[in-house]
C-alpha cells in the first residue's frame, strides 16, 4: 500500500514535483529575519539578522542555549509571535509564497499546508475529550472545506499508517496511547497536507531514548515520502549527529554558525560552537565535565560588540566593539566571529 | 552500621476496576540499601512505564508500598512521626523532571525558596534567609537578581529547574532523589547542573538516586545502575560495565539506542520492536519477553538474577550457568 493513493494528496505531490523541476532552488529561504519583545523592561532582539536556506529534503538542526532564540525563530516562520513581540523585517520564502506579506487569512491558509509546526510538548496539545480522529479530521477542513468525508478519512489513515501507527488510534482517545504514540499522532497530524517545510521543537525531549529512536526514525521516514525539509529544534547535540544534514548553532539571537554535521563535529569554528562540542559526553571522557563558563547574556542588555565576547576564551579587543558579520568560508559554511575576518577572502555577509 | 535508607522486597501494584481486578505491577521485589557512611550515585534506568518514578514516589513516602518495607535509619517511614518525619523530610529531598509543572504561578520563585527556609527554621532574619537563597541559586549557575522576584512563566525551563535543584541544596539532605533532573535542560547546563549533584556528593556526603532514561549522563555521573524494566530489575551493576558491555537483551537495546554525539558511531541496525499493546501476557514470564530478539521458552517463567561477573548481574536465562543472586542481596554487589 503506498501513501500517495488519495487522489487528492497524490495530485499535490505532483504540483510539488513539477515544482521542483522548474525550480531547483532552496524550498525555504529565510532571510534577515528579526523580532523584538518590547517588555517593561525594554527591548529584547530575541532574533537579529537571521538568515539561512535550506533544500526540499534537507534536515537542519538548530541548536542554541535556552532563550537563545531558537523557539522564537519557529515562532516567526509561522507568524504567531504574540505582543509583546513584533516580527520587525525579513522574509520567508517557502516555495515561491513569501510568508511575510500574505495576510492574515492567506497565513491561516499556509500553516500546515506550506509549514507544519510541532511545538514543543505537542504531545500534551491533544485534546483529551475528543478521539484523535476528530481532531486530525477538522485540521483537514479547515483548509479543505469542499473536501469529501470519505477522502479526508483517508488522508487520515494514511497519515496514521505513514507514522507506524494502527488506524485504530484514529477512534482512540490521547489517554489511551503512551507518550511516543501521541507524539506520533502530532506528526502525522503535522504532515496530513504535506507541507514543505517540517518544523518540529523538541519532538523528543520528554521521550526515553528508545522511543525517542522510534519517533526521530518515523520523521525520517514520512520526510522521504513527500520529500520536505526539515527543521528540528533541540539542544541534544547526540540526536543531531545521528539525525541531521547542517547544524546552525543560535547564540542571543543570532545564527553563529552554520555547518554541515560532520563539519561541526569535526571541526566547529565559532568559538561557542567549540565550547559546546567539547562539553559533550561520550564514553571515553567519564566524569569530566565540562560546561560552557559563564552564563547566557540577558537579552535585555546584550554586551556590546560580539555578544560572546564576556564568555569567549579568543576574545580580542575588535570582539567587544564590533559586531561581527555572518562570513562565508569554505564548503559554504557561515560563521559570525571576527577570528575568521582574515579567512574569508571576501568577508561579506552572506 | 544503620543504614540511610533500605528496600525490603517492596512491591507496589495498581489495580484498576472494583469487580474485576487489573492489577499493574509498577514494582517487583525491590530491594535495596543505601548505606549512611558511603555516599552514593545509584542510577536507576529504563523507559517509561519501567517503574523509575514509582520508586522515587515510594522512597519520598508519597505513596504507601503495598508489600515489603521501606526503612530510613531504621525506621519504617510510614511509622515516622513528630520530629523524627520532620527530619526525614528534611534529608531526604526530591528534584523532580518538569520544570514547568512543579511551580505555583501565582507566586514568585521566592515562595518556593522561602518556604522550606521557614518551614525547616533555617534563618533566623529575613537578612540571612536571602544571603541563603542567594548563595543557594549562585552555586546552581544562577544570577540571584535575574530570578528573585520572577514568576515562573517569566524564566526558562533551564532557571526553573536549577531553581529546584538549589531549593534541595538549601536543605543540606542526606539523600537527593532526582527524578529526570536535566531531561528538559539545555545541553551545556546539563554539565553544570550534573557537576553540581557530583559535588553535592562528593563534598556534603549526600547520597544521589539519580533516575533518569538517558544513559550518557548516568554513565558520566553514577557509580552504579539498575536497569528497570516494567518494574523489575534486568541488570544491575558497576556503571562502567553495564554500559560498555551490556549482558541483558534489554540494556542492549537501551545502549544501542543511545544517541552518541559521534558521527561513526550510529544508531544500530536492529529494528525495533515496538511495544503498541499493554498486553503483557502471562505475568510470571519475563516481562521483557514479547520484544525481545532472544526470547526462548524457558522464559516464561520469570528469570532470577544471574551474577555474571562480581559486579554485575542480569535477570536472563542467557546467563543460567553463572550462580544466581538472591534479589536481597543485590545492593551488597554495587560499588559504593
Amino acid at each position: 500500500m503506498t501513501f500517495f493513493s488519495v487522489n487528492g494528496t497524490a495530485a499535490i505531490r505532483r504540483d510539488n514535483r513539477a515544482q521542483a523541476a522548474a525550480d531547483p532552488g532552496p524550498v525555504l529561504q529565510v532571510s534577515k529575519l528579526e523580532v523584538t519583545y518590547y517588555t517593561d523592561l525594554g527591548r529584547a532582539k530575541a532574533l537579529d539578522d537571521v538568515s539561512f536556506t535550506l533544500e526540499a529534503g534537507q534536515k537542519l538542526g538548530m541548536v542554541g542555549e535556552s532563550g537563545s532564540g531558537k523557539s522564537t525563530l519557529a515562532l516567526a516562520m509561522m507568524r504567531m509571535i504574540k505582543p509583546p513581540g513584533r516580527i520587525e523585517g525579513g522574509q520567508v520564502f517557502v516555495g515561491d509564497t513569501e510568508l511575510m506579506s500574505l495576510s492574515e487569512d492567506g497565513m491561516r491558509r499556509a500553516r500546515l499546508n506550506k509549514v507544519a509546526y510541532i511545538p514543543q510538548g505537542a504531545m500534551n496539545s491533544l485534546n483529551p475529550v475528543i478521539r484523535i480522529g476528530a481532531q486530525m479530521v477538522d485540521a483537514i477542513k479547515a483548509h479543505m472545506p469542499q473536501e469529501s468525508r470519505k477522502a479526508i478519512n483517508d488522508r487520515c489513515v494514511h497519515a496514521l499508517r505513514s507514522v507506524d501507527l494502527d488506524p485504530g488510534v484514529f477512534h482512540m482517545y490521547a489517554h489511551e496511547l503512551s507518550g511516543g504514540m501521541k507524539q506520533r499522532v502530532c506528526i502525522a497530524i503535522g504532515i496530513l497536507l504535506e507541507p514543505q517545510v517540517i518544523i518540529a521543537d523538541e519532538p523528543t525531549s520528554a521521550l526515553d531514548v528508545v522511543t525517542q529512536r522510534q519517533v526521530m526514525e518515523t520523521i525520517d521516514r514520512v520526510q522521504d515520502q513527500i520529500n520536505a525539509a526539515v527543521i528540528l529544534i533541540g539542544h541534544d547535540m547526540g540526536l543531531m549527529a545521528q539525525f541531521v544534514d547542517k547544524v546552525a548553532v543560535m547564540y542571543a539571537g543570532r545564527l553563529v554558525e552554520v555547518s554541515s554535521v560532520r563539519e561541526m563535529f569535526t571541526d566547529p569554528k565559532h568559538p561557542y560552537a567549540r565550547a559546546l562540542i567539547s562539553s559533550l559526553p561520550n564514553l571515553d571522557n567519564k566524569g569530566v565535565f565540562r560546561g560552557i563558563p559563564g552564563l547566557a547574556p540577558s537579552l535585555l542588555q546584550l554586551p556590546g560588540g560580539c555578544a560572546f565576547h564576556p564568555r569567549c576564551p579568543y576574545a580580542m579587543p575588535a570582539c567587544t566593539s564590533d559586531r561581527p558579520e555572518v562570513l562565508t568560508l569554505e564548503h559554504g559554511r557561515r560563521v559570525a566571529c571576527h577570528l575568521f575576518d582574515a579567512e574569508a577572502p571576501h568577508g561579506q555577509p552572506a | 552500621m544503620a543504614n540511610l535508607l533500605e528496600l525490603r522486597n517492596v512491591s507496589k501494584i495498581y489495580t484498576r476496576g472494583l469487580t474485576h481486578a487489573h492489577p499493574t505491577v509498577a514494582l517487583r521485589d525491590m530491594s535495596l540499601t543505601l548505606k549512611d557512611d558511603e555516599p552514593t550515585i545509584l542510577t536507576v534506568a529504563g523507559e517509561s512505564g519501567s517503574g523509575k518514578t514509582t520508586l522515587a514516589m515510594l522512597l519520598l513516602g508519597f505513596i504507601d508500598p503495598t508489600m515489603g518495607e521501606i526503612l530510613y535509619k531504621g525506621r519504617n517511614i510510614t511509622s515516622l512521626t513528630g520530629a523524627e518525619r520532620l527530619a526525614y523530610r528534611r534529608e531526604v529531598q526530591a528534584v523532580f523532571q518538569d520544570p514547568f509543572a512543579v511551580f505555583n504561578p501565582f507566586y514568585t520563585v521566592d515562595h518556593l525558596l522561602t518556604v522550606p527556609i521557614r518551614q525547616f527554621k533555617l534563618a533566623r532574619s529575613k537578612v540571612q534567609a536571602r544571603s541563603l537563597m542567594e548563595e543557594a541559586l549562585t552555586a546552581v549557575g544562577l544570577r540571584p537578581e535575574d530570578v528573585l522576584g520572577r514568576f515562573p512563566h517569566q524564566l526558562s525551563g533551564g532557571q526553573r529547574q536549577r531553581i529546584n535543584v538549589a531549593r534541595a541544596l538549601l536543605l543540606r539532605p542526606r539523600l537527593l532523589i532526582a527524578d529526570e533532573p536535566v531531561s528538559m535542560v539545555d545541553a551545556s547546563l546539563r554539565a553544570n547542573i550534573l557537576e553540581t549533584l557530583r559535588n553535592l556528593q562528593r563534598d556534603y556526603g549526600v547520597s544521589i538516586i539519580y533516575i533518569t532514561h538517558d544513559l550518557t549522563t548516568a554513565y558520566h555521573i553514577a557509580k552504579s545502575i539498575i536497569v528497570l524494566y516494567r518494574g523489575s530489575v534486568m541488570e544491575a551493576g558497576d556503571v562502567d560495565a553495564v554500559i560498555k558491555s551490556p549482558q541483558h537483551p534489554y540494556t542492549q537495546l537501551l545502549v544501542d539506542s543511545i544517541p552518541w554525539p559521534n558521527l561513526d558511531q550510529r544508531w544500530g541496525e536492529h529494528p525495533i520492536i515496538a511495544r503498541e499493546s499493554g498486553s503483557t501476557g502471562s505475568s510470571d514470564a519475563c516481562p521483557f519477553m514479547s520484544r525481545c530478539p532472544k526470547a526462548m521458552d524457558i522464559c516464561k517463567a520469570r528469570p532470577p538474577l544471574y551474577q555474571i561477573t562480581a559486579s554485575q548481574v542480569a535477570a536472563c536465562y542467557l546467563y543460567d550457568k553463572q550462580p544466581e543472586l538472591v534479589a536481597e542481596r543485590l545492593s551488597e554487589l554495587l560499588p559504593a
